[in-house]
């Protein structure tokens, strides 16, 4: 059977990724018109909500890509999680410090516990942080994956049910303007950050591809030694929390 | 985003401006990283395929030269 | 089912030589409320306040528990023979939980008490209804994920270290729950209803991860 390649299609999709991108930005900064309220530091909403977006989806994604390893128990499943979600935990504190940014810029604080979108996130990451050490603390790499994949499927699950947690828990006097999904925003800014959501979604997915080419060359490399040259000369791959 | 920076006073452009620009140089820099991470890993591949190249290219030698001396 | 009882049983018995787990989890709730008292520099608390100290206490006395849930089975090698026997593997999960549920229970059949006599400024006769119920809803949350977490932690090296570290952001929705249910409760004058909205996504929360955990579990006990 064929080993698996990544890189199909990488080409294209990075291509896509960059005019998506460089268009977003040119929307951001020419087209979107000024918010009345906040002024000029509203735009970093537009690079903002995107990347929280991205990384929770990107975190369900990974859960997604667990039930099919502990379903095909073939490590490519494990993999495609793995690089998922460690993708969305950088995304996430993207998210997290240009959502402090964003909060210091129109409020004065680095942290406000007011906005419970900012809250949800500490929390998600809080947990998905725990992912890597867990993955590092167990020596078995079939059990690595196995349990590594329960976790993802766990944390997952957890993510829907904490944003509902903590948006409950907050007190609102006033109705949101401005939501996560752009409910209430006029035309113009909604095109500007649907078009932002469409440059960061291909950027996660181009990242994520590239990502999985990288490894799985790497690993082939591998196989090759060991079938060339015999299982005594492949060096240990070194401590890692990744699945080969 | 929410009510709270719907209400919030606009600061004005010359400092908005810092804060908007750090937000999506944060995001820059974070793209960089990771195509630093990359780098360091294409460059760990092609030193692995090398090595593995010139093992086999070693290992022939010695075979031929085994056969050399049996025949 | 008998399966599980049996299991049950066992560790209950088990607790109840050797009394390691629940003497501790006391002990550790008492110290905590002491702690803070002088942390806080108040006499008494009441309302939301209280209900915060309550289920943070409880919280970390929870803690101690799911790291010792599973260490008899790791140690002398229950594992195996569980796999072994012929029997439903969801069997140890339900087993286990209902082993944590309990030992929660005990504690906070001492824990409340106490806290009403220490720090609650209000008399704790009228919430106890209302309280009871919140609590055995947070403490059917605090069994699923505590025996999940525990079966995984017990597995790596850095068994004690991580079961915390991970249990506790996926408890935060139901400590929010709890804690939100239980302000109005422990306020001066309660109703001593607790709020429907919150009960209700405590008890999403125990449902969805019951049966999330009875889903995954056995692919935590494969060898």
């Amino acid at each position: 059977m064929l080993p698996p390649t990544y890189g199909k299609g990488l080409r294209g999709l990075s291509l896509a990724t960059l005019a998506t991108i460089s268009a977003a930005l040119a929307l951001v900064f020419f087209y979107a018109p000024l918010d009345a309220n906040q002024g000029f530091v509203q735009k970093i909403f537009y690079i903002h909500v995107p990347l929280a977006i991205v990384s929770l989806c990107g975190f369900i994604f990974g859960a997604v890509l667990a039930i099919g390893y502990l379903r095909t128990g073939d490590r490519k499943w494990d993999m495609r999680s793995y690089v998922a979600i460690h993708m969305s935990l950088i995304f996430g504190v993207g998210g997290l410090i240009t959502g402090s940014i964003w909060a210091k810029a129109s409020w004065g604080h680095w942290w406000v516990w007011n906005e419970p979108t900012l809250v949800s996130f500490l929390i998600v990451l809080l947990l998905f942080a725990t992912y890597q050490p867990l993955r590092f603390s167990i020596e078995d790499p079939e059990r690595q994956s196995r349990y590594a994949s329960v976790f993802a499927i766990v944390a997952g699950a957890f993510v829907p049910l904490n944003f509902l947690a903590v948006r409950l828990a907050q007190q609102y006097v006033h109705p949101r303007v401005l939501t996560l999904t752009g409910g209430n925003l006029p035309g113009a800014m909604r095109l500007t950050f649907l078009v932002s959501l469409l440059g960061i979604t291909l950027l996660f997915v181009t990242l994520w591809k590239y990502e999985m080419t990288t490894k799985n060359t790497r690993a082939q490399v591998r196989r090759l030694r060991r079938t060339l040259l015999g299982d005594d000369t492949i060096r240990p791959a070194g401590r890692s929390a990744a699945p080969l | 985003m929410s009510a709270l920076f719907a209400i919030a006073p606009a600061l004005p452009l010359h400092k908005a401006g810092k804060f908007v620009a750090g937000a999506y140089i944060v995001f820059l820099a974070l793209v960089l990283v990771y195509v630093v991470i990359m780098a360091i890993r294409s460059q760990r591949i092609e030193r692995e395929l090398s090595e593995l190249q010139r093992d086999l290219d070693a290992a022939r030698a010695d075979s031929e030269h085994d056969l050399e001396r049996v025949g | 089912m008998r399966t599980a009882l049996i299991v049950l049983r066992k560790d209950l018995r088990l607790e109840l030589r050797t009394l390691e787990t629940v003497p501790a989890m006391v002990l550790l709730s008492l110290v905590t409320f002491v702690i803070f008292h002088f942390g806080l520099n108040r006499a008494t608390i009441q309302g939301q306040l209280a209900a915060g100290v309550l289920t943070a206490t409880l919280l970390f006395a929870a803690m101690l528990g799911i790291n010792r849930l599973f260490v008899a089975e790791r140690e002398q090698g229950g594992f195996d023979a569980f796999l072994l026997a012929p029997v439903d593997r969801s069997a140890m999960l339900l087993a286990k939980a209902a082993a944590l549920f309990i030992f929660l229970a005990v504690l906070e059949v001492v824990a409340v008490p106490a806290f009403g006599l220490f720090l609650l400024g209000p008399s704790l006769g009228p919430p106890l209804p209302g309280l009871i119920l919140v609590l055995a809803l947070a403490d059917l949350g605090l069994a699923v994920i505590g025996t999940l977490v525990s079966a995984i932690a017990v597995h790596t090296r850095a068994r004690d270290l991580i079961g915390p570290v991970i249990s506790l952001p996926l408890l935060i929705p139901a400590l929010i729950a709890t804690a939100r249910a239980a302000g109005p409760l422990l306020a001066a004058h309660t109703s001593g209803s607790p709020p429907g909205k919150w009960l209700a996504i405590l008890a999403l929360y125990d449902v969805v991860f019951a049966l999330l955990a009875y889903a995954v579990f056995d692919f935590l006990l494969e060898d």
